[in-house]
């Protein structure tokens, strides 16, 4: 396969980037959507130019490292992380447009990398749990119902790439923020810091400037792993009877 | 800041105040919806003056019509605050968007939807409103009492086709509104439910259709009657 890409380009966070356009050719269809990169990089390091700086970790589809943002979607056109895309779905010939995640609260490190620490701020806002330190419980001490543990364990499903805020027209991180508080939500070991979690980590996400949620479910719609908007109205659950009850002022 | 002002500017409580607005602007479309269908009935005017007169001076109606503006005010202030904050949540935009892959357009616009539908807002109000309460108006005789003729008034205006046309179109942006909206509402007070959800969508749907066609119907049924 032979392919034009349009890359964004940014030296640093403070540089005002703009978009470079490279020719790749001997392309397969079988490699993965990074290796194309990786293809193209070797070409750019062998004529001494910069290479394109994207983030990627596992390459398995579990980390939610990778993050690009590909002709007009997170991820690319499939429902799937960029490292689990093929060439396959990519025609020869074409023009692929490949941008970083844009939003306020991930600003960007250089071209396609940005900074996701403000997720990390958020779980540590209260995505924990408190647990006794005695002796080692026993397995299964503690009945979970397991249409409920199905449902903790789908929220959970969530690797914090961000796909959810990159899609978003708001840029905003309910379906991320709704999964963790969600997943800890659901399970009775959650529940010491049930409601100064959901109140915490609500406060966090808006002090990070994510936007507020239209329920347009684009992020649904794009989330790798399928986390459902049925997470958000949890959430909004959550906050609503956390802020009516607790005694936190 | 109070619990309350806090909850109330985080961007969960901005939403809630839409929702809770949103779903009372509804309720109010579907009696609105109803005094209006009596603009047809085949008596001249005669039930829908006196209703007409009958909301002027109920005391019930006259606090649910100041309710009424200020939700409408707060519905109208929330839409812009949030509006803004989410365009500052994302300061640079793409250079490719398929948006149009991942959810509705109505969704995505419901800030355009609504400035139209408050442009109609206040058309409507300067026309009628305005010009009922404080405006010179004919007077009608039932049964020896005078009546404001408010008929005559809302049937000159839909014998103009510039005005029953813009009805005509406004209608269309509120049913675009509502067919996102009418759901979207419970899914921020966070109603969504396996059992509930599919019924809650699918009424959405069918009331964003049948309210605004049949709010659209009046003018121009009283058109062709101008005829
Ligand atoms: C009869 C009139 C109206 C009705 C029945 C109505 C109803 C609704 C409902 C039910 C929602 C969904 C709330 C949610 O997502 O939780 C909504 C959202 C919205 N409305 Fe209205 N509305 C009306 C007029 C207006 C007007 C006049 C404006 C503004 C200029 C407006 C702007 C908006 C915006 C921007 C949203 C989306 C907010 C967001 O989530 O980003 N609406 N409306
Ligand atoms: S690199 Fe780990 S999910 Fe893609």
């Amino acid at each position: 396969m032979q392919l034009t890409l349009k890359i964004w380009r940014q030296k640093n966070a403070s540089d005002k980037g703009g978009f470079v356009t490279y020719p790749v050719k001997d392309v397969s269809k079988d490699m993965s959507f990074l290796e194309m990169l990786d293809v193209l990089n070797e070409g750019l390091i062998e004529k001494g130019e910069d290479p394109v700086h994207f983030d990627h970790d596992c390459r398995e589809g579990i980390c939610g490292t990778c993050s690009l943002y590909i002709n007009g979607k997170p991820h690319g056109p499939l429902q799937t992380t960029t490292c689990q895309l093929h060439m396959r779905s990519f025609s020869d010939g074409q023009t692929i447009t490949i941008e970083p995640w844009r939003a306020k609260a991930f600003p960007i490190v250089k071209d396609l990398v940005v900074n996701r620490s403000a997720f990390d701020r958020i779980i540590q806002a209260g995505g924990y749990v408190s647990v006794g330190t005695g002796g080692v419980p026993d397995a299964n001490e503690i009945p979970i119902p397991k249409n409920i543990a199905d449902l903790a364990m789908d929220a959970a499903q969530c690797i914090g790439c961000g796909a959810c805020v990159a899609a978003c027209k708001n840029a905003s991180a309910m379906l991320f923020t709704s999964a963790k508080i969600s997943q800890l939500a659901l399970l009775p070991q959650g529940q010491v810091e049930r409601k100064t979690r959901a109140e915490k980590m609500v406060a966090q996400m808006d002090a990070e400037g994510f936007g507020a949620c239209t329920n347009t479910g684009a992020c649904e719609a794009e989330c790798p792993k399928g986390i459902s908007i049925t997470n958000i109205a949890r959430m909004n659950r959550e906050y609503f009877s956390a802020v009516l009850s607790s005694e936190n002022i | 800041m109070s619990w309350v002002t806090k909850t109330l500017n985080s961007t969960l409580g901005k939403k809630l105040l839409m929702a809770l607005t949103g779903l009372f602007l509804i309720l109010f479309l579907v009696v609105h919806l109803v005094g209006n269908l009596q603009l047809l009935l085949p008596d001249e005017g005669e039930a829908f003056n006196k209703y007409a007169e009958s909301m002027a001076t109920n005391p019930f109606i006259r606090v649910v019509s100041i309710g009424n503006f200020a939700f409408i005010l707060l519905h109208v202030i929330y839409s812009i605050l949030l509006t803004r904050h989410n365009r500052k949540s994302r300061p640079i935009g793409y250079a490719e968007s398929a948006a149009s892959t991942n959810s509705t357009w109505s969704s995505r616009n419901m800030g355009i939807l609504g400035t139209v539908i408050l442009i109609f807002l206040l058309v409507h109000l300067k026309g009628f409103y305005y010009e009922i309460k404080f405006g010179e108006m004919p007077f009608i005789d039932y049964e020896g009492v005078s009546y404001k003729n408010v008929f005559a008034i809302v049937a000159a205006a839909y014998s103009n086709v510039l005005y029953v046309a813009f009805y005509v179109v406004c209608m269309g942006f509120l049913a675009f509104h509502l067919s996102h909206g009418f759901a979207s509402a419970f899914q921020t007070l966070g109603l969504n439910h396996v059992k509930y959800s599919p019924l809650i969508k699918k009424v959405g749907i069918g009331f964003s259709i049948l309210v605004p066609t049949l709010f659209a119907l009046i003018p121009v049924v009283m058109y062709i009657q101008s005829l």
